[in-house]
Order: structure tokens, then C-alpha cells, then sequence
């Protein structure tokens, strides 16, 4: 008992233990189920505001409209739990969507979809060198990525969207089907997540990712070279965006460089909306994927109930902040 | 006479356990009231109750002899209760003056006059600091200096100081307790908390000590000796403290290092260390030892010099290599660099050597669960579950996490910054135990301490450094304090440098 006793009169031991105590209180609940809880309600709600919402056609068209901004989502949790930032998303998907409908042309699927996650990954190599080993500010460094990488898919394409015509057909066809009820994108989503889920909590990678977030220099001190992990999440986060463009093209058949414009402001948002810091070291796979999902219900409910494109803008700004308020309810109405 | 502080019966409760039961706290103007007690004794959360950072749950609080409920921090400011935190609440980029007077700030600055104004203050504390500096490119020492004339300029009449020489080197220690003492000359009412105990009695008028959230006693400095406080604080006599020394059979020279010198002005560094063996590494804060620790882990660069590790070459270019190499090093910053605060106790315990407890990248549950179990009972870590986060720790144990880390490690060759820096008593003497342990299995022990009875207490033979230079080496017949601070200092002893050189 005298034990217990021991860490109370150092403040931050003592916040700790007493919210550890008091065991299930809101704020710790929230951290955990939060990003569920709102999900929950909010199909609650397009329920009640629209019949046309819980039908199984509106589910799957949710989860294929979602695929792409989900499969980046799982790159960015990686690179925010790292406590780094990846803005260049929205613009490898662009070049990956440019790239497949050029590399299927002349080359067989397989091949044509490698060379695109190679693309992205040495997009993801470039900033994560720049960032990891030169320490360069993340911000910037993906900024430039951002604008670099959009410029290539516009260079690339000749400003023109790129028909692969009949030789695209097979990737069209994968786009464009279903399996077990789900479309194609779908499945890839949920398995993305699924490996995602399996490396961040069971591997070594994983682990060390977030160790790094939450204190770089105790990781490094551990004598783990950080700079090879911090790049790897750069790499990790560019691959996957190149596989969300090449997604778009799979379901549209035409690559376009106009493909993912300001999608990693909606990336970032569902990976904030499902919990995770940007100060690194906290966040989760399966919060991540409610996160996305949110993100499209609230997209799904206000077409359906007929909200104007301006003013859902709006909402979704009020609902990320209502989102984060939640979930730092801990620190902001502690005392 | 009333008191200036009077803090009768505090009683504050968190979560069902007391912090504080029944606290009573006098100070008067022109005294040092010292505060003692191990960690989590409750003197932390005395001093936010005084300083009106927390309510307290019961009790009262008078000032001047009438009781008053604070509202928060700037309302015990106004009543003249500055307090002057562990960890500095400076902005480092602004200027002093400005530092000082921030937070009443006129809404037109007259820089000149506020520049006047905080030069004023500093003088009086006898220091030539610029008002104008950045308070970035300031010592620590400076910045304590500087905490303190914004205590002054808030005509504070009751300064607390939170383990203000925790972060200073003995000189700036001793102009610190200078400064306190013109302090009480002048009326200002003074509560130092410090785990330092020669300090305490060096500038204390009046002890309290708190033990487990209870007054323990209070004497007056000068009836009372380090022995009676100790038993205060832990109920226990101090040679109990470093327990025995196990018999250790000191093996063969493992780690060799020739005139190593860095680029931030250490040079001609030469020891070596043997199996088995607890070297202790002493002199003045700031005076290169971290820096030697640090090169030999390979976190900091080298410029020349060479050493040998078990006969082969050894340059390590990062902590990666010398892990490799089984160099292990406790940093001296646990909470900046020792342990991730919000990653789980196993985890932490695991990451210095994950391969172990995975396969193909992949943790084995039940292989990492069974190492940390065997790794928490061998250290007698105290703590809810595995899983709970480290923050969860009393400073102590956290400590021992650290060292479990290096444990399931294994290196050889284990460096040790401060172990026992804000570990209560009753820690200190198991992490004693614990480096005693690495020592018995044949592990080189380097340990760098501030405290000289640590390094009397523990190591085999203690080199010291000054300067940024090995100034001589101590056997245990040398083991006198004198002895180790005219090293340090850097007075007499040319044999010792001149064997050196």
C-alpha cells in the first residue's frame, strides 16, 4: 500500500494514476470508443433523415467512394504517428492514376501495377530521406513533394487525360467488379487495413513507430536507428497513395492528373477525426477506419438529404473540430 | 509575530488516496523553512496547494494571518507567493527584461525603461546579465536568475524554490544559496525544497519533513544532523543506504579508451575498464562527463582518439553500433531520453533488444510476456500491470525500467548518468543493489554522479574530470571529499594531472 502511495505527490504520476483508478471515466472511454461512439450516431441520424441510407447499395458505394481516401489514410497514420506530416498524398495519387493508365498499355497488369507502387514509393523515399537522415522539416519537405509530384502526373499526361483504351480493359474490369458482394476497392481497403492493423500492433515496425512519436531520442538512445524508420513511413504513406490513384483509374478508365486534388486534407482529417495526434505517438488502425468512414457518412447523409456542396463544407469543418474537442476532453476540462 | 504562511490541516485527496492528511506549514518573513521528504512524500502538491495551483480539499490557507481561498496561480502572485518550478516556465525567445516583466506588460512598452527596470532587479542579485539577451542563449543558471527577479518584480514576499541547484554545478549552486540568503536579509520569506541535504543545512533556518502526506517532524537546522533527517524521511539509517558490497572478482580490461577528445573541448580522455568492475566518474556539472558518456555510446561525434572494446577497435558511429557492441548507457534525462513516458512499461522494457522476443519482425505475446515478468521480478518493480504505461511510475522505478532495458539487453559495458538523480531513498538503495548486480555479472560499471557519497559508496575507484579534462583518479583510501573537489576544482594535485598528460 505504502507503494501505491509513493507516486502521489509528483503531479504528472499522480494525474495519471488517478485516471488510471477511477478506470473507465469519460475522457478514457472516449479515447477508445469516441470515434465509434460518434460514427454510431451519426448513422443513427442519416437513418432517421433518409430511407435511402441503410440499404446495402448506399454501404457499398460508401466503401468504394471511401477506398481511395482510405487506403491514404492508412499511409498518413503511420506518418503522423511518427509525429511527421505527408502533404504530397493527394498528388502521387494523381501521378500513380497518370502512370497506370500509361504503364498498362505496354505492360502486363502485373508489372504495370509494381512499377506504379515503385513510383510512389521513390516519390515516399525521396521526402523521407530528405526528412529522416537531413532532418528536414516535414511540412515543407512534402509540401514541395506536393507540388513536385502534381506537376510530373501534368507533365506526363500532356495536360490531357490519358486513355489507355482496350489494353486497359483488365484493370477497368478489377476496378469495376465485385467479389462476395463488395467492390473490388473495397476489399483492397479492408485488407490494406487489415495488414495495416496486423504490423501496428503485433510488429516490430509498428511499435517503434510509435515509439518514435512519443519520444524520439529514448528510441534512439535505445540504439534503434530512427532515421531508417522514419523514411520507411514516407515510403509506406507514397506507395500506398500511387494505389488509390491507380484505383481511380481502374474505375473510371481514363488517367488523369486532376485526380486527388486537396485529398490530403480530407486524408488528415479522417486520421485526426479517428483519433490520432498529430503530435505523434497516439492512434490507431481500426479508429482510423471509423475515421474514413465518417468521413463519408458525413458526405453520404448530406447528399442524400439534399445539403448544398458549399454548406457541407462547413459542417464537415464544424464536425473535425467537435471530433477533436471529444477527444481531448481529458486535457481540456481536467481542473 | 503572525506568520506570513500559515497552511493548517491540508488535506488533499486524489482519487480516494491522500496526497496530503492534515499538513501543517509555517513560514515566517525573513526565514529559509527547508521542505524534505522522499519522492511522492506530498511536497510537490503542497507547494501547488501554496501556490494556488491545486484547491486543496480541506484546511486552510492564511496569508498575513487571514485565511484565504486562492483562485489560482495569479491570485497567490498578487498576494506576493512566487514559485519557482523544477522545470523553468521561461519563453526562451524572448529577452530577459522581457521574460521578467511578462504577463503585465504595459500596453506601451517603453523598452528602454523596461530594460532599466529589469537591469535593476539582476544587479540586485549581484549577476551581469543583459536585459536584452535571449533567454535562450543563457546557462541555466543565468535563467534561474532571472526566474527569480520576475519572482522579484512581482514584489514576492514568499519565493518557493523547487530543487533549484537540481540543474546547477556547485559553483552556480553556491552564488544560488547566496542569493537566497539576501533574499531572507531582506525580509522575503523563503521555502526550499531540495533532495541535496548538505544544501538544506547549508541555508535552512527551520526543517520540515514529510513523510507519506504527513508532517514526519520539524526541527530547527541546527539541532539536526543528515543522520536524523534521513531516519525522518525513511525511518532508516544512512549506512543502510548503499547496502554491502558483494564480493566481485574483478576480471580483464574490456573497455579502453585513449585520449579521446571531442569537439566540444573534452581532451586527451584516458581510462580503462574492467569486468566486474564499478568506476565511478565524478566532477562538476558541465565539466565533460556526460559529453565522455555520450561519445563512448556513440551519440555524439568524435574528433580523434581510439578505444578498445574486449581488444578489437571500437568507434561507434551511433547508439545503434554500440549496442551492437554491448556498450549500454542510461542517459542522464530519463523522461527526455530514458524512457518512452506513454509507451507501456513492457514494451519500454523490451526495446532496446526486440529480436529476442519477436520472429521475422513479429512479437511473440507469450515470449515477451514471460521475459518481462522475470525482468520485473528480478528489478522489484512496483507497478499496477506490464501494460500500464511507464508515466504510471514513481520516478524510481521508472529509473529501474531503464536499467531492466539494459538488463534484457545484455551489454557488457553499462554507463550510468545520474541513476539515482530524483529517486527517492528508499529506490536509490535497490537501484544501488541493481548496479551491484550488473557489476556481479561481469558487466563494466560506469557511474556518473553528482553526489559524492554515491560515488564513495558505490564505485571501486572514481575518476574526475574538470574542464573537460581527466584531472586524476581516487582509490578507495582516497575516498574524502576534499580530495575529490580539489580534483575537480581543479587546485593542487599536479602528480595526478601530470600522470594524466
Amino acid at each position: 500500500m505504502s507503494d501505491r502511495t509513493a507516486g502521489i505527490g509528483e503531479p504528472a504520476a499522480t494525474e495519471e494514476k488517478a485516471a488510471n483508478r477511477k478506470g473507465p471515466g469519460f475522457s478514457r472511454l472516449f479515447r477508445t470508443y469516441g470515434t465509434l461512439t460518434i460514427f454510431i450516431l451519426l448513422v443513427l441520424l442519416a437513418s432517421t433523415q433518409s430511407d435511402a441510407f441503410l440499404t446495402e447499395r448506399n454501404a457499398t458505394n460508401l466503401l468504394r467512394q471511401m477506398s481511395g481516401v482510405g487506403i491514404m489514410a492508412i499511409g498518413m497514420l503511420f506518418v503522423i504517428l511518427t509525429r511527421g506530416i505527408d502533404l504530397s498524398v493527394g498528388s502521387i495519387a494523381a501521378l500513380g492514376a497518370v502512370t497506370s493508365a500509361m504503364f498498362v498499355q505496354d505492360m502486363s497488369m502485373p508489372m504495370a501495377v509494381a512499377s506504379v507502387v515503385l513510383i510512389g514509393a521513390a516519390c515516399g523515399a525521396v521526402s523521407g530521406f530528405l526528412i529522416a537522415f537531413l532532418r528536414l522539416p516535414a511540412f515543407v519537405i512534402t509540401l514541395a513533394m506536393m507540388t513536385g509530384a502534381r506537376g510530373l502526373a501534368l507533365i506526363l499526361s500532356n495536360g490531357q487525360p490519358v486513355m489507355p483504351g482496350t489494353s486497359g480493359q483488365g484493370l477497368q474490369n478489377f476496378g469495376t467488379s465485385f467479389t462476395l458482394g463488395l467492390p473490388n476497392p473495397a476489399w483492397l481497403m479492408l485488407s490494406l487495413f487489415a495488414i495495416a492493423f496486423l504490423i501496428l500492433n503485433f510488429s516490430r515496425f509498428g511499435r517503434l513507430v510509435k515509439a518514435i512519436g512519443s519520444n524520439e531520442e529514448a528510441v534512439r538512445l535505445s540504439g534503434i536507428s530512427v532515421p531508417w524508420y522514419v523514411a520507411s513511413v514516407y515510403v509506406i504513406s507514397g506507395a500506398l497513395a500511387a494505389v488509390a490513384g491507380l484505383l481511380v483509374t481502374a474505375r473510371s478508365g481514363v488517367g488523369s492528373a486532376q485526380v486527388g486534388v486537396a485529398a490530403e486534407l480530407d486524408v488528415i482529417a479522417a486520421v485526426v477525426i479517428g483519433g490520432a495526434s498529430l503530435m505523434g505517438g497516439r492512434g490507431d488502425v481500426v479508429n482510423t477506419f471509423i475515421g474514413v468512414m465518417i468521413l463519408g457518412v458525413i458526405g453520404n447523409i448530406m447528399n442524400l438529404a439534399g445539403v448544398p456542396g458549399y454548406h457541407q463544407q462547413v459542417y464537415l469543418g464544424v464536425i473535425i473540430v467537435v471530433a477533436v474537442v471529444l477527444q481531448n476532453s481529458a486535457q481540456l476540462f481536467r481542473r | 509575530m503572525t506568520a506570513l504562511i500559515e497552511l493548517d490541516d491540508i488535506t488533499k485527496t486524489f482519487a480516494g488516496i491522500h496526497a496530503l492528511s492534515g499538513v501543517n506549514f509555517t513560514l515566517h518573513a525573513g526565514e529559509v523553512h527547508a521542505l524534505c521528504g522522499e519522492n511522492g512524500a506530498g511536497k510537490s502538491t503542497l507547494i501547488r496547494v501554496l501556490g494556488g495551483e491545486m484547491r486543496p480539499d480541506g484546511g486552510t490557507i492564511r496569508i498575513d494571518g487571514e485565511a484565504v481561498r486562492l483562485s489560482g496561480p495569479m491570485d497567490a502572485i498578487y498576494r506576493g507567493v512566487s514559485i519557482i518550478h523544477q522545470e523553468m516556465a521561461l519563453a526562451p525567445d524572448l529577452t530577459v527584461a522581457e521574460n521578467i516583466f511578462l504577463g503585465e506588460l504595459p500596453a506601451r512598452i517603453g523598452w528602454s525603461e523596461l530594460n532599466r527596470r529589469a537591469g535593476e532587479l539582476i544587479d540586485r542579485l549581484g549577476f551581469d546579465i543583459s536585459p536584452r539577451a535571449l533567454v535562450a542563449d543563457l546557462s541555466v543558471a543565468h535563467q534561474q536568475v532571472v526566474e527569480i527577479a520576475k519572482a522579484l518584480s512581482r514584489k514576492a514576499r514568499v519565493i518557493v524554490f523547487d530543487e533549484p541547484t537540481a540543474v546547477l554545478s556547485i559553483g552556480d549552486a553556491n552564488r544560488l544559496l547566496e542569493i537566497i540568503r539576501g533574499l531572507r536579509s531582506d525580509g522575503v520569506g523563503i521555502v526550499y525544497i531540495s533532495h541535496r541535504l548538505d544544501e538544506i543545512f547549508a541555508i535552512s533556518d527551520r526543517v520540515s519533513v514529510l513523510k507519506d502526506g504527513r508532517n514526519a517532524g520539524e526541527v530547527k537546522a541546527e539541532d539536526a544532523n543528515v543522520e536524523t533527517l534521513i531516519r525522518m524521511m525513511v525511518g532508516r539509517p544512512l549506512s543502510q543506504l548503499f547496502g554491502d558490497k558483494p564480493e566481485t572478482d574483478i576480471g580483464k580490461e574490456i573497455l579502453r579508451v585513449e585520449n579521446l577528445t571531442l569537439p566540444n573541448g573534452v581532451a586527451g580522455i584516458s581510462f580503462s575498464l574492467r569486468r566486474g568492475e564499478i568506476v565511478g566518474l565524478g566532477g562538476l556539472v558541465g565539466s565533460g562527463r556526460t559529453e565522455v558518456a555520450r561519445a563512448i555510446f556513440g551519440a555524439d561525434a568524435i574528433s580523434s582518439g581510439t578505444m578498445t572494446l574486449g581488444g578489437a577497435a571500437y568507434r561507434p558511429r551511433s547508439p545503434t553500433q554500440a549496442v551492437k557492441n554491448g556498450v549500454n548507457l542510461v542517459p542522464e534525462d530519463r523522461k527526455g531520453q530514458g524512457i518512452v513516458l506513454d509507451m507501456g512499461i513492457n514494451k519500454n522494457m523490451t526495446m532496446a533488444n526486440i529480436n529476442a522476443v519477436a520472429r521475422m519482425g513479429f512479437f511473440q505475446p507469450r515470449k515477451e510476456r514471460g521475459v518481462v515478468g522475470a525482468l520485473i521480478k528480478s528489478l522489484q518493480i512496483k507497478l499496477g500491470a506490464p501494460s500500464d504505461p511507464v508515466s504510471s511510475l514513481s520516478g524510481g522505478n521508472q529509473q529501474k525500467v531503464v536499467l531492466a532495458k539494459w538488463f534484457h539487453s545484455g551489454g557488457d559495458v553499462v554507463i550510468l548518468d545520474e541513476p539515482t538523480r530524483g529517486v527517492d531513498v528508499g529506490a536509490k538503495t535497490e537501484i544501488y543493489s541493481l548496479i551491484h548486480k550488473m557489476a556481479a555479472a561481469g558487466k563494466a560499471v560506469l557511474v556518473i554522479s553528482s553526489e559524492h557519497a554515491e560515488l564513495f559508496g558505490l564505485c571501486d575507484r572514481v575518476l574526475v574530470m574538470g574542464e573537460g579534462r581527466l584531472r586524476g583518479e581516487l582509490g578507495p583510501d582516497e575516498f574524502t571529499e576534499e580530495r575529490l573537489l580539489t580534483l575537480s576544482i581543479g587546485g593542487g594535485d599536479r602528480q595526478g594531472r601530470e600522470a594524466m598528460a
